[in-house]
C-alpha cells in the first residue's frame, strides 16, 4: 500500500524548506505577475492557513465541513474584541481567536458529527447560516443589550475603546491610529526595496503560516494522523474492530476549527474590521473549492488552491471589456469584438462562471487536483514506467 | 512628541519606524511637506492615479454604475475633453482642463459589492498595487465609513461618495475623509415642516429600516424631526440590507394603528419594500380617519424610476435633482445627457462635484500631498457646482447646501420626470453644531500622508 509508506523526514525537511523560502520570498517572485502588493500576499497566506486546516479535516478524515467560515467569522469577532478590550496588540488576539472558535467548534463537531457523509456537511452548513444570521443582525448583542457584532456595518477598534494593555506594553508609543502593532512595530508598515513592499502585516501572518504548516505536517505523519486517514477509507471497519472514531474525527474538527479561527484573526490583524459576510455559506464554499482544487489531503495542495483562487479573483473580477481588448490584440478586429463579448462574460462579476469551469475541469481530469498535476507531469518528465504510475494514480482515487 | 523621539533611536528605526500610523502624519506635517513628494503614492510620472470604488454588484449596483459614469465624465473633463460640463461654471476655480497639476488623471475601478470586507479590500489593492492618490466612491455608509477609516490608516484622501448617514461626518468622521453629499439629519430638518404641512401635526409613524449605520441615523434624525412638529413614532423595524422581500415585515403595520410609513430604505431595497408596500393596498387605506401615507426619506431618480408609477405624490429628500436650472446643473446635465443619453442621478452628481473638488484643491495647494488638500479642502466655499453656494466646513468635512424636497411626480412628462422638486430647503436651516448630539463623540484626528 503506497499510500501508508510515510515520505522520509529529510524529504519533509527540504520540502519544508522550500516552503518556508517561497514564503518569505513571495514579494519578490510575485512581483513579474502584478500580485505583490500587501493585501493580496497577506489574503494568500491566511487563505492558505484557513485551506490547510480545513484539509486536517476534510483532506485527512473525509468529513466535508461546509461552516467553516463560521469559526472563520468567530475568530474574526474575537480578535477584534480583544483590539477593542485588550489592545492593539496581535498576539492576545490570536490566541483568543484560537480559544473561542475551537470552543464553538467542540459544540458544532461534537452535535454535527453524530452523523457522517451528507448529513454531516448539511448540519454544519445549518450552524454556519445560524451563525451568520446572529452576527448579522446582532441577535445576541441585541438580546444583552451591546453591541456586539454591529451587524452590517461590521465591528471595529474605535478611538474610546478601553484597550487596556496598550499603555502597558507599549509605553511611550502612541496607539490612537488604531492600527495593529507587535509591541510597538506598526503591522501595517512597509519597506520598500528595489520597488519590492515588504509589508510587516504579511510577515506576521508568513510567521504564523509557517508555524501552522510545520503543525499540519506533524499531525499528518503522527500516529493520529494515521488514524484519521483510517477513518477516511473505512470508518465502519475501525468500528468493527473495537475503535472509537469519534474522539479522533472530533479532535479533526476543532483543530481544523482553530485553524479557521486564527486565519479570521489573521484577517483582522492585517486590516481590524470584521463583518458577518464572512461567515456566509459561500465563504464555507470556497474553502473546500481551495483544498480540492489544489489537492485534498496533500499537504502543500490547499494552501496553493488557496492562492491561486485568491489570485484570480483579484485579477478576473477586476477586469472588463477593456482589459480584455487589450489582452487578446493578437485576433484580428472583426472577430475580436465577437470574442470580448463572450469573453467578458467570464470576468468582473461574472468571473465566478471561469471559476466554476475550472473546478468542473479540474473535479473530472484531476481529481487530485493541481498536486496530482505536477505528479503526472514529474512521472512524465522522470520517465516513470506506465505501471507505476497506475497504482499511483489507484492509490490517489482510494484516498 | 516625545514618541516621535523616540522612534528615531537606533532601535526605533531597527524595529521599522514602528508606529508609523501615527508617526507619520506628525512627522511630515512640518517638514516633509514643503519638500512636497514625500507621502503615499506621490505620482511620479506624467499621470495621476484615482480609485472609483463603487458597487458594481448588490443592493446599491444601479448608483454603483451611475457614479461610475460621472466619475469618468469627470476625468474627462479635468483632462481638457468633451465641454467641460461643471468646470466651466464652478467658481473660485483654479482649474485648468490640463489635467491636475499638469499630470493627466488615470483611473483604476473596483467592486465594492456593497459590503465593507469586499470594500475594504478592494480599496487596499488600489492603493497598494495601482497607486491611487485618492480614493472615493461608495453607496453604502457602511461601506464608506469602513472605507474612510483605512484611507484615513494608509495615508490618501477618501472622497465620499453616496453616503447619507450622519455618522459619516459625525461619529466616525476623520480627517483624510471629506463628504460632499448631505445627510440623515438634514433630511429630517427639511422634510419634517413639509410633511407638517401635508398632513398634519397628529400622525403615527411606522419605520421600516435598512438594519446598518445609514438606517440607525436617518430613522433616529426622522423621527426626531418629525416628533418634534407633535407626530409619534409607534414602531420601528429594522430589516436586513438587501432582504428582497418585504412582505413578512409590510404585514403588522395596518394593525399598528399608525397612519404614515417611513421606509428608511435605499436603492433595490426601497424600490421593493415601496413597491410591495403599494400592492399591499396600504396607499388606499383609512387608518384614524386618515388617509394612509407613506415617505421615504432619501429619494433618488433611479430608485423612484425603478419603482415606477408607485412614488406618485410620496415626499423624500434629494441632494440634487436634474431638473434644477441653475447654470451649473444644466452644464452638467447636457454634458452628461450627450455622453450617456439620459440625465445623471444624485449619485453621479456628488460623484462628480467630489472629483473636481479634490482636483481643485490639489491645484490650490500644489501638491496631491493629503495634509495640502485637507488644508485647501477645510472651509472651502464655492457656488456653481448645482447646489448654489456650498461651504465645506472644516470642523467636520462636511458640505452645508440648500436641500431639495421632492415628491414623486403625479403627471410625468417623460420617464425620467419623475421626481418635482417641492422646496428647496436653505442650507441655514438644515445647518447644525459639529457637537449637535447625533454627530457628537467623533474625532478627525491628524492628516495622515502615509509613509513615503
Amino acid at each position: 500500500m503506497k499510500i501508508l509508506t510515510h515520505p522520509t523526514s529529510s524529504v519533509d525537511s527540504t520540502m519544508m524548506f522550500i516552503f518556508v523560502a517561497a514564503v518569505l520570498t513571495m514579494p519578490i517572485w510575485l512581483t513579474p505577475i502584478g500580485a505583490a502588493y500587501p493585501d493580496l500576499m497577506q489574503r494568500f497566506v491566511i487563505f492558505g492557513l484557513f485551506a490547510t486546516g480545513f484539509n486536517i479535516l476534510f483532506g485527512l478524515t473525509g468529513y466535508l465541513s461546509f461552516g467553516h467560515a463560521a469559526f472563520l467569522g468567530i475568530g474574526s469577532y474575537t480578535a477584534v474584541w480583544s483590539f477593542k478590550l485588550l489592545g492593539m496588540n496581535p498576539i492576545p488576539a490570536a490566541i483568543f481567536a484560537v480559544v473561542v472558535s475551537g470552543v464553538f467548534a467542540l459544540i458544532i463537531g461534537y452535535v454535527s458529527l453524530r452523523r457522517s457523509g451528507i448529513y454531516f456537511s448539511i448540519l454544519t452548513l445549518a450552524f454556519a447560516q445560524m451563525c451568520y444570521a446572529i452576527a448579522y443582525s446582532d441577535l445576541i448583542g441585541k438580546f444583552l443589550g451591546i453591541n456586539l457584532t454591529n451587524g452590517e456595518t461590521g465591528l471595529r477598534v474605535l478611538a474610546d475603546d478601553p484597550r487596556i494593555m496598550d499603555g502597558v506594553l507599549t509605553s511611550g508609543i502612541d496607539t490612537s491610529a488604531l492600527t495593529v502593532n507587535l509591541f510597538g512595530l506598526d503591522l501595517t508598515h512597509t519597506w520598500v526595496w528595489n520597488g519590492f513592499q515588504f509589508n510587516a502585516g504579511f510577515y506576521f501572518c508568513a510567521f504564523v503560516l509557517i508555524i501552522a504548516s510545520y503543525i499540519a505536517m506533524r499531525i499528518f505523519r503522527s500516529p493520529f494522523g494515521l488514524m484519521l486517514k483510517a477513518v477516511k477509507t473505512n470508518q465502519n471497519r475501525l468500528n468493527y474492530t473495537g475503535v472509537n472514531t469519534k474522539p479522533y474525527t472530533l479532535a479533526a474538527f476543532v483543530i481544523s476549527g482553530m485553524y479557521a479561527g486564527l486565519a479570521g484573526a489573521l484577517l483582522c490583524i492585517t486590516d481590524p474590521l470584521a463583518g458577518a459576510e464572512r461567515m456566509q455559506w459561500t465563504a464555507s464554499g470556497e474553502v473546500v473549492l481551495m483544498v480540492i482544487l489544489g489537492g485534498m489531503g496533500t499537504l502543500m495542495g490547499p494552501m496553493l488552491g488557496a492562492g491561486i483562487i485568491k489570485f484570480s479573483e483579484q485579477k478576473f473580477s477586476t477586469w472588463g471589456k477593456p482589459e480584455l481588448h487589450e489582452f487578446l490584440a493578437f485576433i484580428p478586429d472583426g472577430i475580436r469584438d465577437t470574442v470580448v463579448s463572450v469573453a467578458s462574460l467570464f470576468v468582473g462579476s461574472g468571473w465566478h462562471l471561469t471559476l466554476g469551469l475550472v473546478f468542473m475541469l479540474i473535479v473530472i481530469f484531476l481529481p487530485g487536483g493541481i498536486v496530482e498535476g505536477g505528479r503526472r507531469i514529474l512521472m512524465i518528465v522522470t520517465g516513470s514506467n506506465r505501471r507505476n504510475r497506475q497504482i499511483q494514480a489507484a492509490a490517489q482515487a482510494a484516498e | 512628541m516625545s514618541l516621535i523621539k523616540k522612534n528615531l533611536d537606533r532601535r526605533g528605526v531597527l524595529k521599522g519606524s514602528a508606529a508609523a500610523g501615527l508617526a507619520a502624519p506628525m512627522f511630515f506635517n512640518g517638514s516633509a511637506f514643503a519638500e512636497g513628494e514625500n507621502y503615499l503614492n506621490a505620482p511620479k510620472g506624467k499621470s495621476v492615479t484615482f480609485g472609483f470604488n463603487v458597487p458594481q454588484t448588490g443592493a446599491y449596483a444601479d448608483e454603483g454604475a451611475d457614479e461610475l459614469r460621472a466619475y469618468k465624465l469627470a476625468v474627462k473633463h479635468l483632462n481638457g475633453e468633451g465641454d467641460g460640463g461643471m468646470m466651466n461654471t464652478f467658481k473660485p476655480s483654479n482649474l485648468k482642463g490640463n489635467g491636475i497639476l499638469g499630470k493627466k488623471v488615470e483611473f483604476v475601478t473596483g467592486d465594492t459589492q456593497t459590503k465593507s470586507d469586499a470594500a475594504r479590500s478592494s480599496a487596499k489593492k488600489m492603493i497598494e498595487a495601482d497607486k491611487a492618490i485618492m480614493i472615493t466612491g461608495g453607496s453604502s455608509s457602511g461601506v464608506a465609513i469602513a472605507v474612510q477609516s483605512l484611507c484615513q490608516e494608509a495615508g490618501v484622501i477618501f472622497m465620499a461618495g453616496l453616503t447619507h448617514s450622519n455618522d459619516t461626518t459625525g461619529k466616525d468622521k476623520r480627517a483624510n475623509g471629506f463628504r460632499h453629499f448631505f445627510n440623515g439629519f438634514q433630511s429630517g430638518a427639511a422634510l419634517a415642516p413639509v410633511l407638517e404641512n401635508a398632513y398634519g401635526k397628529d400622525r403615527k409613524a411606522y419605520h421600516l429600516t435598512a438594519d446598518y449605520t445609514w438606517g440607525w441615523t436617518i430613522e433616529q434624525s426622522i423621527s426626531e424631526a418629525t416628533q418634534a412638529k407633535g407626530w409619534e413614532t409607534v414602531e420601528t423595524v429594522r430589516t436586513p440590507l438587501g432582504a428582497g422581500d418585504f412582505s413578512q415585515y409590510l404585514t403588522p403595520v395596518l394593525n399598528s394603528g399608525a397612519d404614515v410609513l417611513v421606509l428608511n430604505h435605499y436603492g433595490k431595497d426601497m424600490v421593493n419594500s415601496l413597491t410591495q408596500a403599494v400592492k399591499f393596498g396600504m396607499r388606499d387605506k383609512q387608518v384614524n380617519g386618515k388617509d394612509f401615507t407613506i415617505v421615504v426619506p432619501l429619494y433618488s431618480r433611479l430608485m423612484a424610476q425603478g419603482a415606477g408609477e408607485n412614488v406618485k405624490g410620496i415626499f423624500g429628500s434629494t441632494n440634487w435633482h436634474w431638473s434644477l436650472t441653475d447654470d451649473g446643473s444644466k452644464a452638467f446635465v447636457k454634458s452628461f445627457g450627450q455622453e450617456y443619453g439620459f440625465p445623471p442621478s444624485q449619485a453621479a452628481h456628488t460623484c462628480y462635484v467630489q472629483t473636481l473638488l479634490y482636483a481643485n484643491a490639489a491645484e490650490t495647494a500644489g501638491t496631491f500631498n493629503p495634509c495640502g488638500i485637507v488644508e485647501a479642502l477645510e472651509d472651502f466655499e464655492f457656488d456653481g457646482l448645482g447646489n448654489g453656494p456650498t461651504l465645506y466646513r472644516g470642523a467636520d468635512h462636511q458640505c452645508f447646501k440648500d436641500v431639495l424636497v421632492v415628491k414623486g411626480n403625479e403627471n410625468p412628462t417623460s420617464k425620467f420626470d419623475i421626481l418635482e422638486v417641492v422646496e428647496v430647503t436653505p442650507a441655514e436651516q438644515v445647518i447644525y453644531d459639529p457637537e449637535h448630539e447625533m454627530f457628537a463623540g467623533g474625532e478627525l484626528g491628524e492628516c495622515n500622508a502615509g509613509a513615503a
